[in-house]
């Protein structure tokens, strides 16, 4: 084919490859540089301070990273939401239904619930409401013997209450000892089932998605409410409080802590956690058919349906995997809290989308990467963390991060003009 | 003499490392419409860019009656007497035929908008272009294309053009409404308007057009009176090398039946599609726009809903479902490289294995070093020019890019290819070298079926041509017995 040369592409791997090594400076780099700044930023304004100093200290950063743990975990599955093309603004409150969910099987002594129909703090407030019947009704009989009135009725009641009270000695008797064998599977119960419901969220996202064809912007506003209302529903409308003596295993109190003895290997076990699960998620994006292909939705949809790719079930799996991920941050956020708290999530989610977008994700897809992630969650903390440290008002910080999300998607908006040409 | 009306000398215009135009001069006669001829590629659309303001030139001059022209943007170019009339109407449906015309030029008395006078102006062209009958209060999305073509340039009249542009005006255009586009045209010449008119198709230049400038890889290669020239001569100007060169012949031979499609529909079109397809065979399709050649490729891939049908290749009747005919081994490389074809923002070698990833993968994970391998043996087959498997699809030329679509159905081992305008917009040399690819495959034992708007080449590469009209395939002959008029006329013959 000599002599048929495309005249025009002649030059073009010289200049290709420029392009090519800013646009890794771009996506990766690019948040990891803006990190450096702002950490350097706040450790010479925080040395010049009369009292200063603290900012740069291990304890800092370890209290920075426990605090970050929970938008970063959630902000992982966010970043393969977006760079699948889609969003999620039902994160926030998913997360805190997790933790609900959590939180509410903690208190229920979920696992001899399950096997026993009933727990034993259940039959205690039965025999209670029990007893207090009866005493009413004892009250009543002794009250009508003295003026000689019929006490015929309220002797049957008697009666009933008094077997009643104890048949649920029997059932005491019995979960008492189911629950000697079976509450110590609770707390691990709880935790499959806070991480289940997120899983479950997720999956309602990407169903509805995909099978009602609308975009995920409506449908994640709309599931954003509807599990704000199931969260307060298993809630009954107050804060589940498990009991932190009895109910709420040590080590899932110890989560994010940052007390000496919590803490493996200089950080708390959470951290580590969240790093682990970020470098799965990378290889997973990077060495997997699956991975490729949220790559391909992202970038472009139509071309993933002309491959045959399953367009509709890579999304479920996508959203579904996010939603595992914001299971793992409600158990994050329930171990700092120690209560569920069905409203403890609003507003998060755009926390957990700020994280990404700084991190250099997207909103139009095909870009974004779980370092860039880490890095931007990172970003944040290091800001609010830096501000508080500097004396500086809430009001400020706000500021600060409107800022810089703006500068990150201008950043963006950017780069995408110019791979336009 | 006096001045022309519009003059360009010396335009150059270089994007990124592709020089689009080089040294290219032009001069458009007031009362005389100019052909721009030229292949895809070939430089027409961005020299019109460069002429509405869109883009800026890197070197050269333009002047328009006189005075020094130099838009910095298609308004500027608008309010200067250039309007532009493309492809792709930029009308609001929703208002209406005036509200349309007057967009962005109300005519305002105390900040309100003052519809007498506004009627009264929309009125007198229309009159102009000789539809006095359109009524301006008729909401625009209820009239057919032509019509909203021809408030197009009523709005370009209203605006005073001095010069208005063409660009492939006919391609969505039926014959009736092409009939009287050619009226509108002739009218517009006669009021003393240079017009710009950019086609392929040399009958249509030769039936409205008075002289033409023909352009190549962004040079200007000639110019001269339509009346002097003959066809040969202009052809051999646009394509600059001899019909061997630009469609190396590849002997291949028909052998079994792979294909058969039996009374295929879709949703709308098309229609009762029946044919028969050997390994070793090229078909063409031919047709114009809207005749249901891409719904056809689509509905035969389970792109478009199938709603009855039978497709077989070889004994398999596939699902409808994409993944299904890939599995049966079909291939479709879509005419829409950019929204559709291709993942932009993903690599070469994303792009070339995304329909047989599971060839590299044991438990989901990718084996990506024996990938890179295999792509790179892809790239260098189909001499796609890049920096590696790894760098993305958008830096890439038109003709690369659509290498590496190629490389995905090769790549896929399809044996059955559905090719959708496959040659549009890569540069000659690269069209030379699909076509050539082409007969290769055919002579492998695999069949193409092959949909252009171009007819030169589907005489020149196929074995068999069908003509498409209205959503059915009308027939089906041997190359040898059609013609280009023959193939015209069954495509637009059954109309009415």
């Amino acid at each position: 084919m000599s002599g048929a040369q495309p005249k025009p592409t002649e030059d073009t791997p010289r200049l290709a490859k420029h392009a090519y090594v800013t646009r890794l400076l771009g996506t990766a780099l690019g948040p990891f540089l803006a990190l450096g700044i702002v950490v350097l930023f706040f450790a010479v304004a925080d040395s010049m301070q009369d009292d200063g100093g603290a900012f740069m200290t291990v304890r800092n950063f370890r209290t920075i990273s426990a605090q970050t743990a929970t938008v970063a975990v959630a902000a992982l599955g966010m970043t393969v939401i977006i760079i699948a093309g889609g969003i999620d603004l039902s994160a926030g409150t998913a997360l805190a239904l997790c933790a609900t969910v959590l939180a509410w099987s903690l208190k229920e002594d979920v696992a001899v619930l399950v096997v026993a129909g009933n727990n034993v703090q259940g039959v205690e407030s039965e025999i209670e409401e029990l007893q207090e019947k009866l005493d009413r009704v004892t009250r009543e009989i002794d009250r009508k013997e003295a003026t000689d009135s019929d006490t015929t009725e309220a002797m049957e009641e008697r009666d009933t209450l008094e077997k009643g009270i104890a048949a649920q000695q029997e059932e005491l008797k019995r979960v008492t000892k189911i629950a000697a064998s079976t509450s110590r599977y609770s707390p691990t119960l709880a935790l499959a089932l806070g991480i289940g419901a997120g899983c479950l969220c997720g999956f309602v996202n990407g169903f509805l998605i995909s099978y009602l064809r609308v975009v995920p912007f409506i449908v994640t506003l709309g599931t954003m409410r509807l599990y704000l209302g199931v969260s307060k529903q298993i809630a009954s409308e107050t804060t589940v409080r498990p009991d932190r003596e009895t109910q709420v295993p040590e080590w899932l109190g110890d989560f994010l802590s940052i007390r000496g003895k919590a803490l493996w290997a200089g950080l708390p076990i959470g951290v580590w956690l969240t790093l682990v699960l970020a470098l799965l998620l990378a290889a997973v994006l990077r060495y997997t058919v699956f991975g490729r292909y949220v790559f391909a939705l992202g970038s472009n949809e139509t071309t993933a349906r002309l491959c045959g790719i399953n367009v509709r079930w890579n999304k479920i799996a996508v959203y579904t995997l996010a939603g595992f991920f914001v299971g793992i941050a409600g158990l994050y956020q329930f171990s700092r809290l120690s209560v569920g708290n069905p409203t403890s999530g609003i507003g998060l989610e755009l926390n957990i989308i700020a994280a990404v977008v700084i991190g250099g994700g997207s909103l139009s897809g095909g870009r974004g990467s779980v370092l860039g992630t880490l890095t931007g969650a990172a970003i944040m903390a290091v800001i609010t963390s830096g501000c508080t440290q500097l004396g500086l008002k809430n009001p400020v910080q706000d500021i600060i991060l409107g800022i810089i999300i703006v500068a990150a998607v201008t950043l963006d908006q950017l780069r995408q003009r110019r791979f336009a040409d | 003499m006096p001045a022309p009306l519009l003059q360009m000398w010396g335009i150059s215009k270089r994007f990124g490392a592709t020089q689009a135009l080089k040294d290219v001069s032009l001069t458009v006669e007031s009362g005389r419409v100019l052909s721009l001829i030229g292949e895809n590629g070939a430089g027409k659309s961005t020299l019109m860019k460069v002429l509405s303001g869109a883009h800026q030139p890197d070197a050269g001059e333009m002047t328009l009656e006189g005075h020094r022209y130099a838009p910095d943007g298609p308004n500027a170019a608008r309010l200067a007497g250039v309007s532009m009339i493309y492809q792709e109407l930029n009308l609001a449906p929703d208002l209406t035929v005036e509200d349309n015309i007057m967009l962005g030029q109300e005519v305002r008395r105390l900040g309100l908008l003052d519809r007498t006078t506004q009627r009264r102006k929309v009125r007198e062209v229309l009159d102009r272009l000789g539809h006095p009958d359109l009524r301006p209060d008729t909401p625009l999305q209820s009239l057919s294309i032509g019509l909203q073509q021809l408030v197009e340039i009523a709005r370009a009249l209203v605006n005073d053009a001095k010069v208005i542009v063409f660009d492939e005006p006919t391609s969505s255009l039926t014959q009736h409404d092409v009939e009287r586009l050619f009226q509108v045209i002739r009218r517009l010449k006669d009021s003393g308007i240079g017009v710009v008119y950019i086609s392929h198709f040399l009958e249509e230049v030769r039936e409205v057009c008075d002289c033409y400038s023909v352009l190549r890889d962004g040079h200007s290669v000639g110019e001269g009176d339509l009346d002097k020239s003959k066809d040969q001569e202009i052809v051999g100007l646009m394509v600059g090398r001899s019909v061997e060169e630009l469609f190396p012949v590849v002997p291949h031979q028909p052998g079994d039946v792979l294909l058969k499609l039996d009374g295929l529909n879709g949703r709308r079109i098309p229609r009762d599609v029946s044919f028969e397809l050997r390994r070793g065979e090229i078909l063409g399709i031919a047709g114009l726009v809207g005749a249901g050649r891409t719904e056809l490729l689509r509905c035969l891939f389970a792109l478009d809903p199938v709603s009855s049908g039978k497709v077989q290749v070889e004994k398999v009747h596939p699902a409808p479902m994409p993944s299904a005919r890939i599995r049966a081994g079909l291939g479709f490389v879509s005419e829409d490289r950019k929204d559709e074809g291709l993942a932009q923002t993903r690599s070469i070698a994303d792009n070339t294995t995304y329909s047989s990833l599971s060839r590299y993968s044991r438990f989901g994970w990718l084996n990506l070093r024996r990938r890179t391998k295999s792509v790179s043996d892809w790239m260098e087959k189909l001499n796609i020019k890049a920096i590696g498997p790894e760098q993305n699809v958008d830096e890439l030329s038109g003709g690369n890019q659509q290498k590496v679509a190629l490389a995905r159905v090769l790549h896929q081992q399809a044996d059955v290819l559905l090719l959708d305008e496959p040659t549009r917009g890569i540069d000659v040399g690269t069209k030379a070298e699909i076509y050539r690819l082409m007969g290769e495959l055919a002579a492998e034992g695999k069949a193409i079926i092959f949909v252009s708007s171009y007819l030169t080449e589907l005489l020149a590469v196929c074995d068999r041509v069908g003509v498409m009209s209205r959503g059915q395939l009308r027939e089906i002959r041997p190359v040898a017995d059609w013609t280009e008029e023959e193939v015209l006329t069954v495509a637009i013959g059954s109309e009415d």
